[in-house]
């Protein structure tokens, strides 16, 4: 009966075989790779050192001291599963004391229903994906469009409520659920009018038309030429940095120039634009460079007799690194390949290093809109004043959140900063987010704060019920003191 | 390790939470204050040994019914078996499909045994045993998705009427559903029947051959769900209007006929936003009611009580609403 990936759960006498993935029968213990773990509906986050498994596993409760002196509760109560009083005018879930730094502090914990909310998607590749303005379509459907391009990357703007509210019911099933796909971190594809289709997942690297990007190249081959002039000259003679986009010539760049490099006589193929840079040398493809070059002496005509000379040193390097060549030319001004010298094998490494991994990143946008606000006091636009002079600090799901200046509670935050499943959703439709607001007790009586509902920390961690989670290391503890609060925004 | 049953007060002091393994009640009786007392007592005493109980013939319940069925021996074990027998003979079952109601029957019985109550209710994970005393009514809402509380419709229950037991199935539910209704909810004599109802209608809620719909072996899931072989629902993709239809409808015939047959008092089918609802007739109309909130979808949290507590125990894992509001 049990298979092999199964483990058997001996937290009471049903003794389930669970599966990888799975709970048992009772929802509550799960396996997770191989490890029986307790899951529970509200996310409690665990400030600890390293992040190690999201879910704390039931057998190893025990938390070693870190040797730290604590300066505020070490705990925080994540809105994650805490349900919302919307549409009711009444007090958030969780309205939570706890002491930090010796000053009594609130934290109003909700989910919002976001009807008024989107993503935005970075997609590290030079590739194009489709006109600016087009629409984006999942399963067919509007669910965004195409905005404008940022470095080394394409930008999509995605939901909002004329999608999620304003088409067909159809089109707001499909987008909120792109939503919530892409803040859950899962792979989207999206098909891009008169462009790409591209699979987008948060911290990963995009896949456009069936093909994985690896790594955002360093600059173009221009670029390339400039950022390591230096390091080359005196090492070799003449540098090529393959490109779709600019190929690069040292000794004829204004980089090379400056530096007084020699003239090589070399002779490219393709448009010259400026000196030392080059449009169309080959296809765009996937081998050298983003070109479908596969020999990169392919793209050179022969030296020039006159100002050539033999042993002349010829590196040719894509602007990613991972192809390279190096070249010396015979007696009759061939260039013949040669072993890379070590000299030069440190700037190869170096324009590796430089290449980031592409990657997909989400940030999901939304509005606290009235009644959220009335669920942390009486008297909303205070709420949104005190945001504004930085006395609240928001975080979601503890992560913390970039606040849009102007009117409003406008918000953004990185998905990959968050709790993993802290998105849920309503058939209206429009997202749920978890959102936290976090002030001075004092500060929250003032501004009209729901003070009867005000309740100890202590008492939302007793019994049953809490999932609890390492904290990311890189979010800022989200009670810390108030300037790093600040920094954050 | 074994973390066994936990007997404790909700913070707000009137319902009574029992949890032991994968069996989550939640109680609340009323009456005279040393009634209530004494009936908590009697099932707190009770409830300690019930998952024991059925575990020492869990493979006995989790094989198919059949006429006769297997000779069992607990209590809840035989009412199990009795609520799944009119059934074996046409359609696949097993006794665990009434494990729940047959779990909160057990308790109800012995609070009112114990105690003089007006009304109470034992809640299993939304399937429900209740106890009314003369001119006693409840309110119960339905949610349509586990996942998404949203209330679908509400049913008005009060002594005169004979229903003691709902219960609601559903493929995103926590056990397993051959079908792919999102939710059924029975309104039956007592809760082990609605139970074992509610799973059967819900099977029948079904597109057979439907490509959208994704089915996976039961084992594959769970290694020892009684459902072995079966393939269940994981996924319901696009379905047409006349998709709908039709799935409700099938169901629809399987309900019609548990009603005239006197297995079930009434059922209401729910897909896709769609709802079809069976045995009412006029005379009951007015008494014995689901008032539609269609399209009228709204979250709902911690419905019937501020508590904290509530929302901690109940919220993902039960497919009808947990709470029951006095009405």
């Amino acid at each position: 009966m049990a298979d092999d990936d199964a483990i058997r759960c001996d937290a009471c006498p049903v003794l389930c075989y669970i599966k990888p993935g799975r709970t048992g029968a009772c929802d509550r213990y799960a396996n997770d790779n191989g490890q029986l773990v307790r899951i529970d509906p509200h996310v409690v986050l665990d400030r600890a050192l390293t992040r190690g498994d999201s879910v704390v596993p039931f057998l190893g409760r025990d938390r070693d001291w870190d040797g730290s002196i604590v300066s505020g509760p070490e705990t925080f109560i994540t809105a994650i599963g805490a349900g919302t009083t919307y549409p009711d005018y009444k007090p958030a879930p969780f309205i939570i004391s706890s002491a930090v730094e010796g000053v009594d502090v609130v934290t109003v914990v909700t989910e919002g229903i976001f009807s008024y909310c989107g993503v935005k998607v970075k997609i590290d590749t030079d590739r194009h994906l489709g006109p600016e303005t087009n629409v984006v379509r999942a399963q067919g459907e509007p669910v965004g469009h195409v905005t404008t391009g940022e470095y080394g990357s394409q930008m999509l703007s995605l939901g909002g409520v004329r999608h999620l509210t304003g088409g067909s019911r159809r089109e707001g099933t499909v987008t909120c659920e792109t939503l919530l796909n892409l803040c859950d971190r899962k792979p989207v594809e999206l098909t891009i009018e008169e462009g790409a289709t591209v699979v987008v997942q948060a911290g990963k690297p995009p896949v456009v038309d069936g093909v994985q990007e690896e790594r955002m190249r360093v600059g173009c081959g221009s670029a390339t030429i400039g950022m390591f002039a230096k390091q080359w000259f005196g090492k070799v003679d003449e540098v090529v940095v393959v490109d779709d986009h600019i190929t690069g010539v040292l000794s004829e760049h204004q980089a090379g120039k400056l530096l007084g490099v020699r003239e090589t006589g070399i002779k490219m193929k393709g448009h010259r634009s400026t000196p030392g840079r080059y449009f169309r040398v080959a296809e765009p493809g996937t081998a050298w460079g983003g070109t479908n070059i596969e020999d990169p002496l392919s793209i050179l005509q022969p030296f020039k007799p006159r100002v050539a000379w033999p042993k002349l040193r010829l590196l040719m390097v894509s602007t990613t690194g991972e192809h390279y060549a190096y070249y010396e030319l015979d007696e009759a001004l061939r260039p013949v390949e040669k072993e890379l010298p070590s000299s030069l094998s440190e700037s190869v490494g170096r324009i590796k290093e430089n290449c980031e991994p592409a990657l997909c990143t989400v940030l999901f946008m939304g509005g606290a809109g009235g009644s959220l606000r009335a669920g942390v006091t009486e008297n909303p636009v205070r709420l949104t004043h005190s945001v504004r002079d930085a006395l609240t600090r928001i975080t979601c799901g503890g992560a913390p959140v970039y606040v849009w200046p102007g009117g409003g509670i406008t918000f953004m935050v990185d998905v990959s900063r968050m709790p993993e499943h802290a998105f849920g959703y309503v058939p209206t439709p429009a997202l749920v987010a978890p959102i936290e607001f976090t002030l001075k007790l004092a500060d929250y009586a003032a501004l009209g704060g729901y003070m009867d509902y005000v309740r100890p920390l202590g008492s939302i961690l007793q019994g049953e019920g809490r999932r609890h989670l390492s904290a990311n290391p890189n979010n800022p503890w989200p009670l810390s003191s108030t300037k790093s609060q600040r920094s954050e925004r | 390790m074994r973390e066994r049953a936990q007997i404790r007060l909700l913070r707000d002091g009137r319902r009574l939470h029992l949890h032991d393994g994968p069996i989550d009640l939640i109680v609340e009786a009323f009456g005279a204050v040393g009634e209530i007392d004494a009936a908590y007592r009697a099932a707190a005493q009770r409830f300690v040994t019930v998952l024991d109980e059925l575990c020492s013939e869990l493979p006995l319940l989790r094989e198919p019914a059949r006429s006769g069925g297997p000779r069992v021996s607990g209590v809840i074990a035989r009412r199990m078996v009795a609520a799944v027998a009119p059934y074996g003979d046409w359609t696949f079952i097993t006794p665990m499909a009434a494990v729940a109601g047959a779990v909160a029957e057990e308790i109800l019985g012995t609070m009112t045994s114990a105690a003089s109550l007006s009304r109470a209710y034992v809640n299993d994970g939304g399937d429900i045993a209740l106890h009314l005393g003369p001119g006693e009514r409840f309110v119960v809402g339905m949610v349509e998705r586990p996942d998404r509380p949203s209330l679908f419709g509400a049913a008005t229950l009060d002594s005169t009427q004979p229903v003691r037991g709902i219960a609601t199935s559903g493929w995103r539910g926590r056990s397993f559903s051959l079908g792919i209704a999102d939710a059924v909810t029975v309104l039956a004599d007592r809760a082990a029947q609605a139970d074992a109802a509610a799973t059967v209608i819900a099977n029948a809620v079904d597109l057979p051959g439907h490509a959208g719909i994704i089915r996976v072996r039961a084992r594959d899931l769970a290694p020892d769900s009684d459902l072995g072989d079966r393939l269940v629902t994981q996924e319901v993709g696009e379905l047409s209007d006349e998709d709908v239809c039709a799935a409700l409808h099938a169901g629809l015939m399987v309900a019609r006929m548990l009603a005239s047959e006197g297995l079930i008092h009434s059922a209401a089918l729910r897909l896709r936003g769609e709802t079809r609802i069976v045995g009412i007739t006029p005379e009951m109309d007015s008494a014995l009611k689901f008032d539609q909130l269609v399209d009228k979808p709204y979250p709902i949290v911690n419905l019937g009580s501020e508590s904290d507590e509530e929302s901690a125990v109940l919220p993902l894992s039960a497919t009808a609403d947990p709470s029951l509001r006095s009405g």
